[in-house]
């Protein structure tokens, strides 16, 4: 077992009435890393973040925090801390109180916890708030001292349980950037979970996609945007445009599929085992999709699709677009040069193949 | 017109409330207090004074029971609070469903009887020939009947029980709005259940626990059937002092100056159980 990794899990499974709401996971986080896990309400993330926390024991497997084994470690004996999704702020301390609460558990003395609460409340960005009560602060500020509750006991793990989910959506996009500094300011290894791919993408340095209790990809957010593994993560994470179609040929690490009207388009095979006649998906972000004129470049593949609308969002700004009664976006230009999209105009949209991803239907 | 016919509305609401409040609790009270200044110098004149209140410094039995009562009031509070707190723990926090409903039921059953009823039951458990005295004989723990009534300790079980219910209500009321989280974070910033227990539970729930202790106390210091029933020669509580100065001796000056005494001291106390815990009445009365 390499040494380096801060957490590590072996076979984890739990069980609630005969149905495995964690089954078989197995995850190794780096020290020092931002360890996000990304999954759909429900597919067993807070669950698995539970176990890490030791609120609840699996059925099977094992959990290593830094080489110890945690299984039959109390919670409040496990070098782990976490902040709730609701942040669980003692409502009835002040800010100080509740930072101190865990240093007077570890017996600091008082003198060196005031200093100590001082220090964690400036790396916060939130000095001289001691004596002020939770409920007196702002979302964002109780969000600072949930963390600093935490990280002022210097823990090896820091377990987040979507906190961002209760702010609006300007302070969400703010803190997710503060949150990534703090921690590389601080060097504790985060394991954050949340539904929202944003977050998880901008924040993290791992990214694992859970699904129904399982890991579908543990990749950097880089690798898992260009390179999913699976169909599910290919449509979880960013957008992406569907097209379906059975496989005509396949040749260097690309797939021929021939749709429906009967025209064939190219894609880069993503998963095993896919030979001809084998139904197949094609999955292909909006921003991959070029628009071109009667002659598309060499090499790429096209179809012709029949504008409904323009989305304009500034740099996000797509354009909606059917093709066989499908619909499918492409992202436009961002020097305004997209040819007139008026409403049932055609539109022809072409691809490299090489950023299109094949995935068999019904492979998962 | 249209606020008018609002006003007449507000005071037919009102009305019960205000009859209530003047004609049950404002006007006994006002005169209870003026007679209980009154010295009866002859058979029928009367004259203002404050010889009943000189009696009851006076005599020492007066103000001795006076003192253990208010003591006693406290300890079964307390000792209430102590068996109430699980109870409600239980059913705020574990209980589930019909579980839950069951558990309220079972504390409330008790409340459908009398307080006569309820104390004559205990009785049957405990006098000399009882329940609990054929047990202690049957298992050979004891060699003969055992007397367990007339003691403080029976009227201090007859109190408590008595007290329960009006402890467990507020306690599950406040308990059942903690969140989960608080308590799980609690124990995850490193406290063990000692520590998530006064730090976290005990001040979240302080409103109800303030709330019950009040109702219970009060409930205690003026009940009079069951130290009555229950307590012994020694075991005088301060009520039945009332009542005879009242009903056996017709001597309603000096009955009146020692409900007023004991009004003082409930007050008194609630304050001061206030002040102590840093509750303020409205927060703790909703």
């Amino acid at each position: 077992m390499i040494t380096e990794s801060d957490l590590s899990c072996s076979g984890l499974v739990r069980r609630f009435a005969g149905h495995a709401a964690v089954d078989h996971i197995s995850l190794d986080v780096p020290a020092g890393t931002f360890f996000s896990i990304l999954g759909p309400s429900g597919c067993g993330k807070t669950t698995l973040l539970r176990l890490l926390a030791g609120f609840d024991r699996p059925d099977e497997g094992d959990i290593f925090i830094r080489g110890q084994r945690m299984n039959d470690v109390a919670p409040n004996k496990r070098p782990v801390n976490m902040v709730f999704q609701h942040l669980a702020l003692f409502p009835t301390m002040t800010v100080g109180d509740n930072i101190g609460y865990g240093l007077k558990r570890k017996k600091v003395p008082a003198a060196e916890r005031r200093r100590c609460i001082a220090r964690v409340l400036e790396q916060v960005g939130l000095p001289g708030l001691e004596n002020r009560n939770p409920q007196d602060l702002s979302g964002g500020q109780r969000q600072r001292v949930a963390l600093a509750r935490c990280l002022v006991l210097e823990p090896t793990l820091l377990l987040l349980d979507e906190p961002l989910g209760a702010l609006d959506l300007k302070l969400r996009e703010q803190m997710k950037i503060e949150l990534k500094h703090l921690q590389k300011a601080f060097g504790t290894t985060f394991v954050y979970i949340t539904h929202d791919q944003s977050e998880a993408m901008v924040m993290s340095d791992q990214v694992a996609v859970m699904r129904n209790g399982r890991f579908d990809q543990v990749a950097p957010p880089e690798v898992l945007y260009r390179e999913p593994a699976t169909p599910f993560v290919a449509g979880f994470v960013g957008d992406n445009n569907r097209l379906a179609g059975k496989v005509v040929s396949v040749a260097d690490g690309l797939a021929s599929l021939r749709l429906e009207d009967g025209s064939v388009v190219h894609g880069r095979l993503a998963s095993e085992g896919l030979g001809p006649g084998a139904l197949a998906e094609l999955y292909i972000r909006p921003e991959s999709l070029v628009f071109t004129g009667a002659d598309s470049p060499a090499g790429f593949s096209s179809l012709n699709a029949r504008v409904r609308a323009t989305l304009f969002d500034g740099a996000n700004s797509r354009v909606e677009a059917e093709h066989l009664g499908q619909p499918i976006f492409a992202r436009l230009p961002q020097d305004g040069s997209a040819p007139g999209l008026v409403p049932d105009a055609h539109l022809p949209l072409a691809w490299d193949p090489a950023l299109a991803c094949v995935f068999g239907v019904g492979s998962l | 017109m249209n606020a008018s016919a609002g006003r007449l509305s507000l005071w037919l609401l009102l009305t019960p409330f205000l009859l209530w409040i003047t004609l049950l609790v404002l006007v006994p009270h006002l005169q209870m207090l003026r007679v209980s200044f009154q010295v009866r110098e002859s058979w029928d004149t009367l004259a203002w004074g404050l010889e009943q209140y000189q009696n009851f410094f006076r005599e020492s039995y007066y103000w001795r029971t006076f003192l253990r009562t208010g003591v006693m009031s406290l300890f079964t509070t307390f000792l209430t609070l102590l068996v109430a707190f699980p109870i409600a723990w239980y059913i705020a926090r574990l209980a589930r469903g019909r579980a839950k409903g069951l558990l309220f039921l079972a504390c409330l059953i008790p409340f459908w009887a009398s307080e006569l009823v309820r104390t004559y039951g205990w009785m049957i458990l405990l006098r000399e020939s009882g329940v609990f005295s054929a047990w202690l004989q049957a298992l050979g723990w004891a060699d003969g009947p055992v007397e367990m009534l007339y003691n403080d300790v029976a009227v201090i079980i007859g109190l408590v029980y008595n007290g329960l219910l009006f402890m467990v209500v507020p306690l599950v009321t406040t308990l059942d709005g903690l969140d989960e989280n608080l308590v799980e974070a609690g124990y995850d910033l490193g406290g063990g259940h000692l520590t998530v227990l006064r730090e976290v539970v005990v001040p979240w729930a302080m409103p109800g626990i303030v709330s019950g202790c009040i109702v219970v106390f009060m409930l205690t210091l003026g009940s009079y059937l069951t130290p009555n029933l229950m307590g012994g020669k020694d075991s005088a509580w301060f009520t039945e002092q009332i009542f005879t100065q009242f009903i056996t001796r017709f001597n309603w000056e000096q009955g009146a100056a020692l409900g007023v005494l004991l009004l003082f001291l409930s007050s008194l106390i609630v304050w001061l159980g206030l002040k102590l815990s840093g509750q303020s009445l409205r927060k703790v009365m909703g």
